[in-house]
């Protein structure tokens, strides 16, 4: 049971929960070992369930009695009916998914708000890192190699922003992450933060 | 409208010092209405409790028990004087807590441990209804509970449990009785019955019914026990209840008690021996024509169809929890079964969870020592009982 405040979620974690109201509908994809949604189960009241790929991590989270059932964004998301959550969270996810664009069309139907947060690739250190040594990069947030990575869809914050407007969605909010957590709100065409920010969380909706 | 019934079934007792549990009837103003359009009347619902039911009757369990279980799942069975059932589910301390909850559990009508089935009295013809008794479906097993819990006072369960039958009970439950039921757990079953399932049960039939002693199902006038048939049944049964992993790692090709092939057909493998005697030891504790009765009940079982096909309909505004459990190795109510029930769930985005659990010991895992299916139940459970405030 975590009584402690948001500080001890993952820094993206931590702003996501900050952004939801006391007893939302909530749908957390890929909710890994629950600590999000138990924080926000036993802190704010949400309704909150859970999808996650890895059994081991959905059978942890039924037993510290957490709605959580074996699930993969990529396929699992269309049998949900639309409009039904308030906010549905994919943190750390969408650049391992295997249709990046469906699954954003699938979170904007479910929920009324996206909560979505990603690593950036347009970080300098990254495009230093493939300048210079001319190598696909490795760095502290992304460490795999090219062959062995799950983040089989990475991009930057700019892409991102443009995949967004795609889908017709608005952009409520967008907060750049930078190496000590949270770095603040960016401009929603995330200019600056597409070269310094490693990663960003976007609320979404669909306009 | 309701009298205890003498728990006349259980006479013979070769543990006479278990408790045999008590039985109520349920007279001419109170009939079972059954799917089939027949009406049972009078009928027994014999069952067992443990535990104590708090005082705003917050804490009711109800457990639903499979194809051959019975009402002891918690205490010595009285005629084979076994442990209970479930055991390592239910009890002190035990994940499903009896010094915590009250526990219920009731033998299903169509059964032969005291409630009213096949072998018992037609009131009208004053012999044994044998093929003359009604067909009865889950649906009505489930009708049944619901009449009992209404004559002990209990208006709301906080959980209904159950694994393979007793896992389409409690879907049933959730979806005839959904104000009545806080959470729901049906482990390793299916929200319908499959070929290949009905198709193991009507071999079990067969094997009872080729049995000369069975009689036309009047074996009881007749004095004989189509004990063979039904221990056929019962060994083609138990086949599907294993995994061949597991089947393989605890027999393999081993001997019994011999170092040679015997050239005959006496049981060489141990796996026969094995079959031999679930198959024996079954026909002492079962009723060949409740296993007719049982097998058809399950058979029939097709939750979806009442809902114009929907499964998700069985559920739409569903204030039920629910969790779902299925194992690896189970390839009788396999995975992709339970899978579709939780599918249908989030598809009316009920409150679900669902869990896998990694096992080579097949459908009967349910019955096994798995903890990872008691740390399910017990973390389940407890936010439960937190979010209703009950024990």
């Amino acid at each position: 049971m975590n009584e402690a405040g948001p500080a001890h979620l993952r820094a993206d974690l931590a702003a996501i929960a900050e952004m939801i109201p006391g007893g939302a509908r909530v749908l957390d994809v890929g909710c890994g070992d629950g600590a999000l949604l138990e924080y926000l189960v036993r802190t704010k009241n949400v309704d909150g369930r859970g999808v996650e790929l890895s059994q081991q991590n959905v059978n942890a989270c039924v037993a510290r009695g957490l709605a959580v059932v074996q699930g993969d964004a990529d396929a699992d998301l269309a049998e949900y009916p639309s409009q039904v959550f308030d906010f549905v969270i994919l943190s750390q996810t969408i650049q391992a998914t295997e249709k990046p664009a469906q699954v954003l069309a699938q979170l904007l139907r479910i929920g009324r708000q996206a909560a979505i947060s990603l690593p950036n690739f347009g970080h300098w250190r990254v495009r230093l890192s493939l300048l210079f040594e001319g190598r696909m990069p490795r760095t502290k947030a992304l460490d795999y190699h090219w062959y062995d990575t799950p983040n089989i869809h990475l991009c930057t914050l700019a892409d991102f922003v443009d995949l967004a407007r795609a889908q017709g969605a608005v952009i409520d909010r967008a907060l750049a992450l930078n190496q000590n957590g949270l770095a603040g709100e960016m401009s929603s065409n995330a200019f600056g933060p597409n070269l310094f920010a490693q990663g960003a969380i976007f609320l979404l909706r669909k306009n | 409208m309701t009298e205890p019934a003498d728990p006349h079934f259980l006479r013979p007792l070769s543990a006479p010092k278990a408790d045999a549990g008590k039985a109520l009837s349920f007279g001419p103003d109170k009939p079972l209405k059954l799917d089939c359009g027949r009406a049972l009347s009078p009928f027994s619902i014999a069952y067992m409790t443990y535990g104590r039911l708090n005082d705003a009757k917050s804490n009711a369990i109800l457990i639903c028990h499979a194809l051959t279980g019975d009402q002891f799942v918690a205490s010595e069975h009285p005629v084979t004087g076994k442990a209970g059932w479930w055991k390592l589910m239910v009890g002190p301390g035990r994940p499903v807590d009896t010094n915590r909850f009250f526990v219920i559990c009731a033998n299903v009508i169509g059964g032969c441990m005291g409630s009213t089935g096949p072998a018992s009295i037609d009131p009208v013809m004053g012999k044994p209804f044998g093929l003359n008794f009604p067909l009865v479906t889950v649906r009505d097993m489930v009708r049944a509970q619901a009449m009992l819990l209404d004559a002990l006072g209990i208006e709301r369960l906080l959980m209904v449990i159950g694994g393979s039958m007793g896992g389409m009970q409690v879907l049933q439950w959730a979806a005839s009785y959904p104000e009545r039921v806080c959470a729901a757990v049906p482990i390793a079953c299916a929200a319908r019955h499959s070929a290949q399932n009905i198709a193991f049960h009507e071999v079990g039939r067969q094997a009872i019914m080729a049995d000369p002693d069975w009689k036309g199902g009047e074996y009881q006038l007749h004095g004989t026990s189509p004990s063979k048939g039904l221990a056929v049944a019962r060994m083609a049964a138990h086949i599907t209840y294993l995994s061949e992993a597991a089947l393989q790692r605890k027999f393999g090709r081993n001997l019994q008690n011999r170092d040679a092939l015997s050239f005959q057909f006496t049981p060489d493998f141990q796996i026969e021996s094995y079959l031999h005697y679930q198959g024996m030891s079954f026909v002492d504790r079962f009723d060949a024509n409740s296993y007719l009765y049982i097998t058809r009940a399950m058979d029939y079982f097709d939750l979806a169809e009442d809902y114009a096909g929907q499964l998700a309909d069985a559920f739409r505004d569903s204030p039920v929890r629910f969790c779902i459990i299925s194992f690896t190795s189970d390839w009788l109510f396999p995975t992709a079964e339970n899978k579709r029930i939780a599918h249908a769930l989030n598809a009316v985005a009920a409150k679900v969870s669902f869990v896998e659990i990694k096992t080579d010991r097949g459908h009967d895992s349910f019955l096994l020592d798995e903890p990872e299916m008691f740390d399910t139940v017990h973390g389940f459970l407890n936010a439960v009982a937190h979010a209703e405030g009950a024990a």
